[in-house]
């Protein structure tokens, strides 16, 4: 029996000290070595993609077979092509919770807090990784939905292109909106630790926030709702309407930014105090 | 060389550790013991900076676990059977391990090799029975080559060869200068690998000895006399401090006086002694005899006393 051992030949001065990049290389190898994460992420595409173009299709087959009767200047083709992100937000949501929360249920968090025992940098890598995956797969499939859903729509005779105003930034908002809800995910999933619970406070917070504020006085609604997490953070995905009852698309996108940044935050608190 | 000063945990009112000092010296395997419940994992967990001691404080090498600027290469743990994702493969695991600090491919393979994992690597952990969860969590242990190594029941889940694989690599590496701690309920087991034992019951610490010191400070001095008088031999010797118990019609059990103190006073009043044998408890005995009070989940045999107390009581 020999025990083998790694003598520091090689040794550079920095062998075995720890790293934000080292970590973040760390966190990419973990995304990418999980089957749940292709598949969570592969759903994401196919909402994104095939639920827009099926809703877009249809759409322009209606307007088509009315003869080409235009809709109205209300009618904001691009947010068609778009609404496949409100399925594929679900397994975005989701996936943002399991990267964190995978680990707690398997124990896994132990080996990876004993190996980066300042902590911190694990909740950052984690977050910009899944970020930077989201963001760029989220990001092609917006535009190929958008593109293709456009293709549908110029048979009937709506031209709606990048050029559009407000059509990039809608494409590109779609990525934004699918990466925040997944740090979001993220940061709930470091502030409880539990996937059941932390999945139920990511939608509770984004769907059944809405309709409880919509019970309230009218006076007292329409001071809150335009800052509710799904109100605010889709308002930039739309290019038409608008008006003063919703945030503009950037200052929703921020206010939606704020609320993961929270939960971010507070995870950060919990994960650097509570025993792992 | 790990050192604890006045470790401490408390969950509520529940103490789970209670004022630990200790030294963990290198170059030995140093056995840490105790009954399941004893405390054992959270002191581990404590060393490891993964719970916050309530009180106290320990460090390795002379610094905190969490201040290390190269903790793996530092320090290896297993600290539980699966600190594993059931979903990735033994290889991407320790690939990601050995990332956040620079640890090269070649050092995975050989690790996964040297816990002789290398036709699985490719599998998903999830199916690992214990054994392999155990052989794949040593490995993560390994992957620094640290001088400074802290197991929590290695064993559990080994079967015999790997039992005898994992004895013979704990001393391997302790006879290359490193500090070896192991944590095992089972007494039997660490007189196989260690050299010194911690002992805690309760999360109080309970003896810090060598192995050989164990054995003696736990046997009574019990002498086996076996001679043609015992009542007469029993009547000698009874009384101050010495208990006499019969065990058979021409056998008598000695505690509280040595062998050669017995064959003294048997020579002088001429009793004929056919045999004097000092009896030395086994590590096992010597185990369980410090730790009968201190047993979490004891069984009626244990909570006998508990019982007689209640007893006096009403």
């Amino acid at each position: 029996m020999t025990a083998t051992t790694l003598r520091p030949t090689s040794a550079g001065p920095t062998l075995g000290v720890v790293t934000q990049k080292r970590v973040v290389l760390s966190e990419w190898i973990k995304l990418r070595s999980l089957r749940s994460t292709i598949f969570a992420l592969l759903a994401a595409v196919v909402c994104t993609i095939g639920l827009g173009l099926l809703i877009a299709a249809l759409r322009a087959n209606q307007i088509e077979t009315n003869g080409g009767f235009h809709p109205g200047p209300d009618f904001d083709a691009t947010a068609v092509t778009l609404r496949g992100v409100y399925l594929a937000q679900l397994a975005i949501g989701v996936l943002g919770v399991l990267v964190i929360t995978g680990e707690y249920s398997t124990g896994m968090i132990r080996a990876t807090l004993s190996a980066v025992p300042r902590r911190l940098p694990v909740l950052w890598a984690k977050a910009a990784v899944f970020a930077v995956v989201v963001f760029v797969s989220m990001g092609i499939s917006s535009l190929i939905a958008f593109e293709g859903g456009a293709a549908f729509f110029s048979g009937a005779g709506i031209h709606i292109s990048l050029s559009t105003p407000g059509a990039a930034r809608a494409v590109l908002g779609a990525a934004l909106y699918l990466t925040v809800i997944g740090l979001l995910g993220v940061g709930l999933g470091f502030l409880i630790r539990n996937t059941a619970g932390a999945i139920s406070a990511l939608f509770g917070l984004m769907l059944v926030l809405p309709p409880i504020a919509n019970a309230l006085p009218s006076s007292l609604y329409n001071d809150i709702d335009k800052y509710l997490p799904l109100i605010a953070g889709t308002q930039v995905m739309t290019t038409v309407g608008g008006g003063s009852s919703v945030l503009s698309p950037w200052a929703g996108m921020g206010v939606f930014t704020l609320y993961a940044v929270a939960a971010i935050g507070l995870g950060a608190v919990v994960l650097k105090r509570r025993d792992a | 060389m790990i050192e604890a000063r006045g470790l401490t945990k408390r969950y509520g009112d529940k103490v789970a550790v209670d004022d630990l000092t200790f030294t963990v010296q290198p170059g030995i395997v140093t056995g840490f013991l105790g009954p399941n419940g004893a405390g054992k994992s959270t002191t581990m967990r404590m060393l490891m900076g993964l719970d916050a001691p309530t009180k106290g404080t320990s460090t390795i090498n002379g610094r905190r676990y969490a201040d290390q600027a190269a903790p793996m290469r530092e320090v290896g743990a297993l600290l539980e059977a699966k600190a594993i994702h059931s979903g990735r493969s033994a290889r991407n695991h320790l690939l990601a391990l050995a990332a956040t600090t620079g640890i090269p491919r070649r050092r995975v393979e050989e690790v996964i090799g040297l816990v002789g994992l290398t036709g699985v690597a490719g599998k998903r952990a999830g199916g690992f029975s214990l054994g392999m969860g155990q052989r794949l969590g040593i490995a993560s242990a390994l992957l620094g080559d640290p001088g400074t190594l802290i197991l929590d029941e290695p064993v559990n889940g080994l079967d015999p060869e790997g039992i005898l694989w994992i004895r013979n690599l704990l001393k391997a590496l302790a006879a290359e200068g490193r500090t070896i701690f192991v944590s095992s309920h089972l007494m039997s087991e660490m007189a196989l690998t260690a050299s010194h034992l911690i002992v805690i019951g309760r999360g109080r610490m309970i003896a810090d000895v060598g192995v050989e010191e164990l054995t003696r400070m736990a046997s009574h001095n019990r002498v086996k006399v076996r001679t043609t008088e015992a009542p007469r031999l029993r009547q000698l010797l009874a009384g101050n401090g010495v208990v006499v118990t019969p065990t058979d019609l021409d056998t008598v059990e000695v505690t509280g006086l040595d062998s050669a103190q017995i064959g003294i006073v048997a020579a002088r009043v001429g009793i004929a002694l056919i045999e004097l044998t000092p009896m030395q408890a086994s590590l096992e005995e010597a185990f369980m005899d410090i730790t009968r009070d201190t047993v979490e989940f004891g069984t009626s045999a244990n909570t006998a006393s508990l019982t007689e107390t209640e007893g006096a009581l009403r």
